[in-house]
């Protein structure tokens, strides 16, 4: 079996390099999802970077939008495009926005970045699979604090009601949302009763722990939508930017940054 | 108007497996026919307009092209973000409906009263807007919108026109369709309530004053040169709409003169004066009140001609 883990470290000095160079915020986002990408893009997707457009592709989209910078590392770091790109991210001129964008960008199926719509189209993408027979799947990476929007309620209702075998929903559970706790601002617990109440089939694992990933990710129930609750820290893999709000903000600079990609393990 | 345009799309749908209708809970008795002979085609997303929105999307980025159906305001206010980010912004094939435009549902209320679409709509990029004003340009609306890829709005009217038949010809999204030609004045309108405009012109002409009618079918692109046309060739413009005037039909009318430095000898907009339609009742009623009935239309029209008349 690959180990996504190099792949993953990868993409976590991409991002810190990334939001420090655009000066941008959202690093404790996407470091948070790395290993759920690296894992989704390095082992459990059906994807060919070669064939961005190639029809029997499984479909990602990525709802919270604002950890795009993770999503162009992982597509860059897979082949879909040169990974000098990414040094682009966030500059005047450039295409890859700070939300995650499809335009001119091979491999991202829907641009985001307002929360509470990716999983909807994921929804009429995996409905639409359904009814052609096709055998992709639609992976939808939402956040914990996203699930605040009724508009996710909406799908998660809907793919329950339909069976949509085929979509599966990785929540990046890593409980900071943009100002506070979830539990202080909305709490979702008893969250997974609540997808278990609407019909999905609910795994939780250390969102971490690329086996357990990739574990919880195989063999589908065949007649419920699937969905992981990824136990995730904020900021994972530079101490200090872990379980933080000021991190889902702040732009890694000066000594932060030096020591953010040491502890990555890059050379300064 | 409803019933032409799911006659149509049902038609369509019959010939084309990729065409699909989603309702957000409403078509009772209209949409039961299509749902029963294409199940495949035929979603209720139930009474969750964002998701519908979503679900089109996804559907349409799926390779399906898909009209979304509710009335009034339902389909277009609450899921506008999903409209301009989901499917303008992948120029998805969403093709979103709303039933009861203007005052069609005029008793129920403002929650009802579908008067601020156009504007908001027309000012998305990658959207074409369309408001027929009588069956046959639904018809063709409806055909024209599945063979042009990309996303649209479909207004559609309880009332509609009835206009002559030598004027049913060559439907074409973005070009005005002449529907009486004259040169005294040009009244620009769209939707049912062009009847008001032809029962106005009617009444003029009986008075010696031929007014050019256009349906301006599809607001969004507009026709510039017919616009153009209208302020070099006749005597001034009105515009009438069902909506308000705040960025609407007479607002597109005029920006395109101005932007094209065409001054109309005359013009003047008929709509709903910026303010919630709170007295409720029949369409009819409401135009009345709102000042946007035949009567309204006829005076306004009296007017301009007499200031033409003075001027030259």
């Amino acid at each position: 079996m690959t180990d996504t883990r190099p792949l993953a470290l990868r993409i976590r000095r991409h991002v810190v390099e990334m939001t420090h160079l655009g000066n941008s915020s959202h690093v404790g986002a996407g470091l948070s999802m790395a290993d759920i990408v690296a894992v989704l893009y390095g082992r459990a997707m059906r994807v060919d970077p070669q064939r961005p457009d190639w029809p029997a592709r499984d479909r990602f989209i990525l709802s919270k939008g604002h950890a795009g910078a993770c999503v162009y590392a992982a597509l860059a770091e897979t082949g879909f495009f040169p990974v000098g790109k990414l040094k682009t991210h966030y500059q005047d001129g450039s295409d890859l926005s700070g939300h995650v964008s499809h335009k001119g960008i091979p491999g991202v199926e829907l641009s985001t970045g307002s929360l509470g719509h990716g999983l909807g189209v994921g929804a009429g993408l995996a409905y639409g699979a359904k009814l052609d027979g096709a055998d992709w799947r639609t992976y939808v990476v939402i956040s914990d604090g996203e699930c605040d929007e009724g508009s996710n309620w909406e799908a998660i209702l809907f793919a329950g009601h339909h069976q949509l075998a085929n979509l599966t929903v990785v929540v990046d559970y890593n409980k900071i949302q943009s100002l506070a706790p979830v539990d202080e601002t909305l709490r979702l617990e008893p969250f997974a009763e609540k997808w278990r109440a609407f019909g999905w089939e609910v795994r939780e694992c250390d969102g971490h722990d690329h086996g357990a990933l990739a574990d919880t990710l195989s063999t589908p129930p065949e007649d419920k939508p699937l969905v992981v609750i990824a136990h995730t820290t904020k900021g994972k893999g530079v101490s200090f930017m872990e379980n933080t709000v000021l991190w889902h903000y702040r732009s890694p600079q000066g000594d932060e940054y030096q020591a953010a990609q040491r502890e990555l393990g890059v050379e300064s | 108007m409803r019933d032409a345009f799911v006659r149509q799309l049902t038609e369509i749908a019959r010939k084309d497996a990729k065409v699909m209708l989603i309702t957000g809970d409403l078509g009772f008795g209209v949409l039961m026919k299509f749902a029963e002979e294409l199940p495949g085609q035929f979603l209720n997303a139930g009474v969750s307009e964002q998701n519908m929105t979503l679900l089109a999307t996804g559907l349409a980025l799926g390779g399906r092209t898909v009209f979304t159906y509710s009335i009034a305001n339902f389909p277009i206010l609450r899921p506008l973000e999903m409209i301009r980010n989901d499917a303008c912004y992948h120029n998805a094939n969403v093709k979103v409906v709303g039933i009861g435009g203007g005052f069609s549902y005029g008793a129920l209320g403002i929650s009802h009263h579908a008067t601020e679409d156009l504007a908001i709509l027309r000012s998305l990029p990658d959207i074409t807007v369309v408001a027929p004003c009588d069956l046959w340009e639904t018809e063709e609306a409806t055909r024209a919108l599945v063979a042009q890829p990309g996303t649209a709005y479909l207004r559609l009217d309880k009332s509609h026109a009835t206009t002559s038949e030598g004027s049913k010809r060559d439907f074409a999204l973005g070009k005005a369709r002449v529907l009486e030609e004259g040169d005294a004045l040009t009244i620009v309108s769209c939707g049912g309530i062009v009847q008001e405009v032809l029962d106005a012109t009617a009444h003029l002409r009986s008075e010696g004053h031929r007014c050019r009618v256009l349906s301006m079918h599809t607001v969004k692109p507009l026709d510039k040169e017919a616009v153009l046309r209208a302020a070099q060739e006749t005597g001034g413009i009105v515009t009438v709409e069902e909506h308000t005037l705040d960025g609407g039909l007479g607002s597109a009318v005029a920006e395109t003169l101005l932007d094209a430095g065409v001054a109309p000898r005359a013009f003047k907009r008929i709509g709903l004066r910026s303010c919630f339609s709170s007295v409720v009742g029949s369409q009819e009623y409401l135009r009345k009140v709102y000042g946007m009935d035949s009567q309204s239309i006829l005076l306004a029209a009296r007017e301009m001609l007499s200031l033409s008349t003075v001027s030259s």
